[in-house]
């Protein structure tokens, strides 16, 4: 056969591609100034993935969480900007010295959109469930923050008394979370598989109208809600009608459909997408998550790791801006501690920086000197190590070779070993690996401790530390916020100076929002708020 | 002819019991576990509860031992019960059966397209006696293969959907939506048929028969159609089974660019959680299209070419029926 019609059909198609390519360009003009908010319309909003259940409770994913969050309130909310917390279903609160013991003061006249009032018994079933129905297994965050839960108390019709067996500091800031969400004893009573199929019943700005799992989620605006949070930037009910969740899991798909207006807004937005989506007068809406940022955790029972000299000299051999700069774009932000710098209690330490220098000097002072293949060596044993991370993130490979080039330059060897999200799992349960990459999600500086602590996560695989031990558990039984800092501020040093945590980045979330799409916002834990957003332009 | 059925249905089932087993015995050896990961999903950074685990895996048994587990999940999906998805909590076949329409209404439209194209071009291409047009047609089929189907849909999308708006990107409601896909996902199907139509019907126009009808006056349009053509159809037909696995593993990949909440998709989702009933369902029905639909075309081939049945009835009980070859 003639290889020339193949060649001529290929040109064709390259030129159709070259063609598409440059007609992408074309632009409209962006509306700067939007004007007062109008109420009505639909947001019709990609998500890169199915959420896993309708239910708040046990909602884990970002993609699930943007859904849930809408159709429950939570007795407190967080305000994003200060990490304070606020009233929300709860109008006054008050801990216990011993932080065992929170009460909540219920707002008057709230009701689920079944019509039944929210109350203090409500609340007690919810709790209830979670710890007894669902469990660990089915909400593992809700049940974390319910650790040592010991019941509800009904005080009055709008007073609940919830009770810990030991001090749970974290449990206010847990309370503003959706997974801590109220929703009403119809579906607290419920079987965790029933509690996923969209009927759940909350009293938030949302309601589910429709709810296919793997294909697509409507929610409808609740008529009559006017309880909403102190964070919330109106009173009264949500401006849009409906919000309509669909499935895209392909990020060009997304983008396409989001400047040829298929979709309002998008989850996922690449960095490469920006200038597609700003053509058509969209933008790119950012914000970093709280928690802990990503960084190499050492397991620090194996090889060169098990040596606190090399664990610490790997801060200073990272240049962070560089990796920010080189794979992520200007959306994203160094880390700058072991916790990001978005979580209430974050320090600034000054230990992380980049100082190539000062690294080298730390590894020659313990005994790691340069060998023939400019890898350090100490009696015999290569300055080498595996660092094992999975695609969760689509920036992992990229930073991590780059700081694979950077270690090399003080004389370490890292060595890259990627593998599925379940392998991951699978090994940081059974700990086998050298170290690996991740970050934790969280807008409260406990995730040290669940993170850190030797009864907690652990993947340092560590035994105890006892100032750090102590550190970690003291920040439970501290009710003052100031107090409480100035412990974290102490542990997140500690984790660093004890090498349990190579810092390097700060994740961020990227959303893209069409030109029409008005205060479309992040909470606290970086999750979408849609209490507030609007269309122009209707 | 009621032993060549009886045999046909038992090489089914056997195909069916593999498909099954292969699939478990892969699950079974990945790395973690289903339960692990449904826990973890949440990427909270809190242990996953030792206690937690346990209880889970209790309660999808996944605590007994494995030949326990794949008795229990054979007999199960014996009576068309898979359980409880790991990953959802909703029961396998209503998760299943909410997918399959979809993908069966994309997988019928391809199919439809890809042979009538594909037998367009293979019959056009024998057909014509201009050069360059014979040689465009047939660098059609190898290129219809080579080229990934993601990168297609991406291609159809970026035109029709981003650019002219004709279509919509994502989604499964409406006529409309089925036509980007099922065009994506036609255009390895209809190139497998018109590459092995094609070269059917050059080699069958060799045949000294055709010679003779040549020579009787018979004019080229009528031996192409009514002789050729028909003998030729039979290579076609005995890829039918391929063709649909071509179509399910196709699927795959063109529901997740074109956002379809099919089939394929499912798959894809399921097997990145291990969820292993859901798999296990899908792979039963899967394999139970692929049988049937092979046993479907087997039961054909005497409408098609007298001949096959003829040549099977005095033979041993063993011999297959002679199939043409590709």
């Amino acid at each position: 056969m003639s290889t020339r019609p193949v060649l001529l059909v290929a040109g064709v198609i390259a030129a159709t591609a070259t063609l598409l390519a440059g007609c992408a360009g074309s632009a409209t003009t962006s509306n700067a100034d939007a004007g007062p908010a109008q109420p009505g319309g639909t947001l019709r909003y990609g998500l890169s993935g199915a959420p896993t259940c309708s239910d708040p409770a046990q909602s884990g994913t970002n993609q699930t969480i943007y859904v849930t969050r809408q159709v429950v309130d939570s007795l407190t909310d967080q305000d994003p900007e200060t990490g304070e917390i606020e009233p929300w279903l709860a109008e006054s609160w008050e801990v216990s010295p011993d932080a065992r013991s929170f009460t909540f003061q219920l707002k008057d006249g709230v009701t689920f959109s079944d019509g039944t009032p929210l109350d203090a018994t409500a609340v007690k079933d919810n709790f209830d469930a979670i710890t007894a129905t669902l469990g660990a297994a089915k909400a593992p965050l809700a049940a974390s923050y319910l650790t040592g839960y010991q019941g509800a108390t009904v005080v009055d019709p709008l007073t609940v008394r919830i009770e810990f067996s030991a001090p749970n500091a974290q449990f206010l800031q847990a309370s503003s979370t959706p997974q801590l969400g109220i929703q009403s004893t119809a579906t607290s009573a419920q079987s965790a598989e029933s509690r996923c199929l969209g009927t759940n019943i909350g009293s938030g700005p949302f309601t589910y109208a429709d709810y296919q799992q793997d294909r697509s989620v409507t929610l409808a605006k609740r008529t009559g809600y006017n309880w909403g949070s102190a964070v919330f930037g109106h009173e009264g009910e949500a401006y849009l009608d409906r919000i309509e969740f669909t499935i895209v899991p392909e990020s060009g798909v997304r983008t396409g459909s989001l400047s040829s207006d298929q979709l309002d807004a998008v989850s996922d937005a690449l960095p490469q997408d920006a200038p597609q989506i700003e053509a058509v007068g969209g933008r790119i809406l950012t914000t970093s998550n709280p928690g802990v940022p990503f960084g190499i955790q050492p397991n620090v029972t194996r090889g060169a790791l098990q040596d606190p000299a090399v664990r610490t000299a790997l801060v200073p051999a990272i240049n962070r801006q560089e990796l920010v700069d080189t794979v992520l774009g200007p959306d994203f932000r160094t880390a700058t501690s072991t916790l990001a710098s978005a979580t209430p209690g974050y320090v600034e330490l000054a230990d992380v920086t980049y100082d190539p220098e000062k690294s080298k000097s730390l590894l020659d002072a313990a005994g790691w000197v340069p060998g023939a293949d400019g890898i350090r060596e100490n009696d015999g044993q290569k300055l080498s190590f595996k660092v094992m991370y999975s695609a969760v993130f689509a920036g992992n490979q990229a930073i991590l070779e780059l700081t694979q080039q950077q270690l090399r330059a003080v004389g370490v060897d890292l060595q890259l070993e990627l593998v599925s999200t379940s392998e991951a799992t699978a090994r940081q349960g059974t700990k086998d690996y050298d170290s690996t990459y991740y970050n934790s999600t969280r807008a409260d500086g406990d995730i040290l401790r669940t993170s850190f602590a030797v009864d907690g996560r652990n993947l340092n695989a560590r035994g105890p530390i006892p100032d750090l031990d102590a550190s970690l558990t003291e920040q439970l039984s501290a009710t003052d916020v100031a107090a409480r800092n100035e412990i974290l501020a102490t542990a997140q040093e500690q984790i660093l100076d004890n090498g349990l945590w190579i810092p390097t980045i700060e994740l961020s979330q990227a959303v893209g929002a069409a030109s029409a799409v008005q205060d479309l916002k992040f909470e606290a834990s970086a999750r979408l708020q849609f209490f507030d957003t609007w269309l122009s332009g209707q | 002819m009621i032993r060549y059925i009886g045999q046909r249905v038992l090489q089914a089932l056997a195909v069916l019991w593999a498909a099954f087993t292969i699939s478990f015995i892969v699950l079974f050896l990945l790395p973690s576990d289903p339960v692990s990961l449904a826990v973890d999903s949440a990427g909270s950074g809190t242990p996953a509860d030792a206690a937690a685990i346990a209880e889970l895996q209790a309660r999808y048994g996944l605590d007994q031992p494995v030949l326990v587990q794949y008795w229990h999940s054979l007999v199960g999906s014996v009576q068309g019960d898979f359980g409880l998805s790991i990953a959802t909590g909703q029961p396998v076949t209503t998760a299943i059966l909410d997918a399959v329409p979809s993908t069966l209404g994309l997988a019928a439209t391809a199919l439809v397209l890809a042979v009538v194209f594909g037998s367009a071009v293979a019959y056009t291409a024998t057909y014509t006696q201009i050069a360059w047009l014979k040689n465009l047609l047939l660098a059609l089929p190898p290129l219809g293969v080579a080229v990934p189907t993601f990168w297609v849909g991406l291609l159809l999308l970026q035109l029709f959907s981003f650019r002219l708006r004709w279509f919509p990107a994502f989604g499964d409601a409406g006529a409309a939506s089925l036509v980007l896909p099922a065009v994506t996902l036609a255009l390895p199907t209809g190139a497998v048929i018109a590459q092995v139509l094609a070269t059917s019907m050059a080699t069958t126009w060799k045949q000294p028969f055709v010679d003779v009808a040549r020579a009787k006056g018979v004019s080229r349009l009528r031996v192409q159609t009514r002789h050729v053509l028909r003998l030729s159809s039979i290579p076609a037909f005995t890829i039918a089974g391929v063709l649909v696995g071509t179509l399910l593993a196709g699927s795959v990949v063109v529901e997740t660019v074109f956002s379809r909440a099919g089939v394929g998709r499912l798959t894809q989702t399921s097997v990145l959680a291990q969820d292993i009933p859901v798999v296990q369902g899908i792979v039963v029905l899967t394999s139970l299209v692929f049988v049937l639909v092979n046993l479907a075309v087997d039961l054909l081939y005497p409408l098609i070419d007298p001949r096959i049945v003829r040549e099977y009835r005095p033979a041993q009980a063993s011999a297959e029926p002679e199939k043409a070859h590709v």
